[in-house]
């Protein structure tokens, strides 16, 4: 019988202990007072660590979007609030409730005291997930919200963290704490000079605080020069991501560039509509997110080839129709094409709408990758520099090494002599327009990734493209590559001393300027070719 | 033999100008007298918006005339001249700002509204004077011709022809707007300059000084007909034909083909810039949009169409082109840039002398 006794004793502790749920746990939180709420907190970070609902609730008492219904008492989060309804959704079953006023609910008030305790249980949470990702930005967080208390949760993280980008975070988080409040003087002074080697905000924070106001001379020496090594570093990977944005915007430049280049370089047609070419091939690629939104991870490269033809076969249509009567009449060809822009920008208005487009970035393009706290290279950016690259070596190839390329090279120099050899011209001219718009359409695909899709999205390109073809020397397309290249640049350094608008205005006259010294460009064509 | 009148002498041998001149003086007065003596419920009463449309259309002649000069003469194909245009325009619209006083929004007697909203305490120095109409009159004229002597100095001095002057022209104009863009450039930004009241002491809102507008500014059409006439008469004008045709041989000859091109590009920048101060009273309004390359094409197309290197041809395509313009727009917005789009592409591809060549090569079957 008393053996009975202790076993339903113990039964009844272990349901004690273990049977009560989450929910009820998690309800007890309905309280007012503020001291209360903290140690239920604290009982649920012990029982809850690895339920996803807990971290759920933190995050919403943490936004102050944490609410308990009057009726049943059950928590809610607040969704969306549109006057006085509020869309709430359970917070148990994480299902959607229906809309309700203001008045059926109660809110779980919380003030700084238990905002820090919360910030905290989150980070505890997050720093031993077994999601790597979840970790680092714990990791990133505790580091920019530095405190004394978080010494002993970074250690232990230390002891079983295997990631090196997670345990550099902590190491970094660690040497701050030891710098900041350590008692042994010798220690402190190690990790100041070892700070030097770090280069987020929190440490360079950390050592102006030690500057400014530490009573040892050596550690404020320390400080000092520990802090003149991260301004060098800082600025050093400040004019990295710097050419790097110019190199991006070059890039984007070389390709609106490159297929001008062949049209305008190589045949002597001005092609105004070329913007528009690029406009088409943005339209492709928007076009191709309509027709297949299952596909939105290939859309951009199923648009590629996809632009290309489409742009290039408009591109065809136009030399049959128009520039075929205007051959050795730059002038002219300038007029029409800059009509038949008109009618194609007007086209895409009548068929899509005057209003942008948005085009969705697949998610293999978006984000960035972080080579260090002041060093980021974006996806997108980082994959248009490699996609124009491709584009003009590709071009530059065909150029250089294909039976068409010597044909369109014939056609350009001496039509006469090139019919003569055999060489139909006509069709070879009709070839190398095409090209020179698909070349076109493929930025446009580019583009669609960096800016909205709209009807003026040639406009905004024309003058760049023909900036750089002439800056670059017409009919040569490594000039062309070297002054997309320089243009981005320069734009980009002038930009944050200038501003974005009177950066453009001062490299367009320095392009004007440019051309006094240098009428035909960097590198000018030579030979009997060149003066006409 | 009777000398005739200097003025008739300059037009002896151009028929076409005699004719569009005096079709233009009969319209304009024709319109002038029926604004201002018909009743307004009259059949013959011309409403004061076609004065103002009227008005409108002859300063964009005086603009096509100035273009004219360069390209079908000089033949350097400016794709930027909407930017003296727009220069002028600006500068005359400066002293009307300065003329509405403390009747703007904010009711500040010394600042304009836009200067009053960005939170600006005294006037930028480069506004200072433009309450005087003859120092702004002289700037609508100097500033442009001052950027046409820097900017033609510096291109035709580096020898840069052709297709390349075309285009850096349209980077000048496209740099030009983007500033004007800037809201702290100080003139208005994007919203540029409005609200006029009135214009040497007239109500810019009453009948009679929306016909006066139109009246000076046929008067101005007229004068840059026959400057440009005068000069094309003239021995100057056969050295500016011949730089067209054959630049080289005339530099051999031993003429300075730049001084000659530089006078010419800056007659004609200060005769668009004059087209733009006519044409800011009368619209209302000028903002940066004037700066854009498109507007500066669309007036290649003007006189492309009514026919270049003949003057009165520029005038035609104005006003032929900015009435259909003007139709278009109103009546089917949708068709207008396929209208325009399709008018560059008929007019270069069949239409290499414009109307006017139409006109010419009729009489010439029918004498035949």
């Amino acid at each position: 019988m008393k053996f009975l006794k202790i076993i339903l004793l113990n039964l009844l502790l272990l349901t004690f202990c273990f049977g009560s749920s989450f929910e009820e746990d998690s309800s007890k939180l309905m309280t007012r007072s503020f001291n209360k709420k903290q140690v239920v907190l604290d009982e649920l970070l012990n029982k809850y660590k690895d339920d996803a609902r807990f971290e759920t609730l933190l995050k919403y008492m943490l936004k102050g979007d944490l609410y308990y219904t009057k009726k049943d008492k059950r928590l809610v989060v607040l969704l969306k609030k549109v006057e006085y309804s509020y869309f709430t959704q359970d917070l148990l079953t994480s299902k959607n409730l229906e809309k309700k006023e203001k008045y059926d609910f109660k809110k779980i008030k919380i003030n700084n005291k238990l905002r820090s305790v919360i910030k905290a249980a989150l980070a505890q949470i997050n720093l031993f997930s077994t999601n790597k990702d979840k970790r680092y930005s714990a990791a990133k967080n505790i580091l920019s919200n530095l405190e004394k208390e978080d010494e002993v949760l970074i250690n232990k993280a230390l002891q079983i963290e295997k990631v090196v980008s997670v345990k550099e975070l902590l190491l970094e988080s660690k040497i701050n704490l030891i710098a900041l409040y350590s008692t042994n003087l010798e220690q402190r002074v190690e990790a100041v000079k070892k700070l030097g080697s770090y280069m987020s905000s929190r440490t360079f924070e950390t050592l102006k605080n030690i500057e400014n106001s530490s009573d040892e001379k050596i550690l404020k020496d320390e400080a000092k020069k520990a802090l003149g090594t991260i301004k060098h570093k800082k600025s050093f990977y400040g004019v990295i991501q710097e050419l790097f944005f110019g190199l991006s915007l070059g890039s984007v430049l070389l390709l609106a560039a490159i297929g001008l280049a062949i049209t305008f370089g190589v045949m002597k047609v001005i092609n105004m509509a070329h913007g528009e070419l690029i406009m088409i091939g943005a339209y492709t690629t928007y076009t191709i997110q309509q027709l297949m939104p299952n596909l939105i991870e290939y859309s951009v490269i199923i648009a590629i080839p996809a632009a290309f033809v489409v742009s290039g076969l408009v591109g065809v249509l136009i030399e049959r129709l128009v520039i075929r009567h205007l051959y050795g009449r730059p002038l002219e060809t300038l007029l029409a094409t800059f009509g038949i822009s008109l009618i194609l920008q007007q086209l895409v208005r009548s068929i899509y709408s005057p209003l942008n487009q948005e085009v969705k970035t697949p998610s293999w393009m978006s984000g960035a990758m972080e080579i260090n706290s002041s060093l980021f290279l974006t996806y997108n950016r980082l994959y248009i520099i490699i996609f124009a690259l491709i584009v003009f070596f590709g071009v530059l190839f065909v150029m250089k090494k294909t039976s068409l390329g010597l044909k369109v090279r014939a056609v350009s120099q001496n039509r006469t002599i090139a019919r003569a050899m055999g060489i139909k011209s006509s069709y070879i001219d009709a070839l190398t327009f095409g090209i020179g718009s698909g070349i076109a359409g493929i930025a446009g695909v580019a583009l669609s990734q960096l800016t909205n899709v709209g009807p003026n999205l040639g406009q905004a390109y024309i003058v760049d493209s023909f900036m750089v073809v002439v800056f670059g020397g017409v009919g040569n397309l490594w000039g062309t590559l070297i002054a997309a290249f320089s243009l981005g640049e320069i734009n980009k350094f002038i930009e944050p001393v200038a501003g974005a608008v009177l950066a453009k205005v001062i490299i367009l006259v320095f392009i004007i300027l440019f051309i006094q010294k240098r009428p035909r460009g960097l590198f000018p064509q030579k030979g009997r070719d060149a003066e006409d | 033999m009777k000398r005739e009148p200097i003025f008739l002498n300059i037009l002896k041998n151009d028929k076409g100008g005699k004719i569009v001149l005096s079709t233009l003086g009969v319209v304009v007065f024709v319109v002038a007298f029926c604004n201002l003596f018909m009743p307004q419920d009259s059949i013959f009463y011309i409403s004061t918006f076609t004065v103002t449309i009227l008005g409108k259309y002859l300063a964009f002649a005086l603009l096509a005339l100035a273009l004219d000069l360069v390209w079908g003469y000089l033949g350097v194909l400016s794709l930027g001249h909407g930017a003296f245009f727009a220069l002028g325009g600006y500068a005359w619209a400066m002293y009307l700002m300065r003329q509405i006083g403390d009747r703007g929004v904010y009711g500040n007697p010394d600042l304009p509204d836009f200067m009053v909203f960005m939170n600006l305490k005294e006037l930028p120095w480069f506004w200072q004077g433009f309450d005087n109409p003859i120092f702004a009159f002289l700037m609508v004229m100097l500033v442009p011709a001052l950027l046409a002597f820097v900017f033609g100095y510096l291109a035709f001095k580096s020898r840069v022809t052709g297709v390349y002057l075309s285009i850096i022209t349209q980077a000048l104009t496209y740099a030009l707007m983007l500033a004007f863009f800037r809201n702290d450039m100080g003139f208005g930004g994007n919203n540029g300059l409005t609200d006029f009241k009135d214009i040497l002491g007239f109500d810019l809102s009453l009948d009679s000084t929306r016909v006066g507008l139109l009246i000076i500014t046929f008067i101005a059409l007229v004068i840059g007909y026959f400057i440009c006439r005068f000069i094309m008469n003239s021995k100057l004008g056969r050295v500016i034909i011949s730089i067209r045709d054959a630049e080289s041989r005339v530099r051999f000859i031993g003429y300075k083909v730049e001084q000659y091109k530089l006078f010419i590009f800056i007659v004609s920048a200060v005769l668009a810039a004059i087209a733009g101060a006519l044409y800011v009273p009368q619209v209302g309004i000028i903002n940066p949009s004037v700066f854009s390359p498109l507007f500066s094409i669309e007036l290649v197309i003007w006189v492309a169409v009514g026919g270049r290197g003949t003057l009165y041809g520029a005038i035609i395509g104005a006003i032929v082109v900015s009435f259909a313009s003007t139709y278009f727009t109103s009546a089917l917005p949708e068709v207008w840039l396929y209208a325009l789009g399709g008018l560059f592409v008929v007019s270069t591809l069949y239409l290499p002398k414009g109307i006017v060549g139409v006109f010419e090569k009729l009489k010439v079957k029918k004498e035949a």
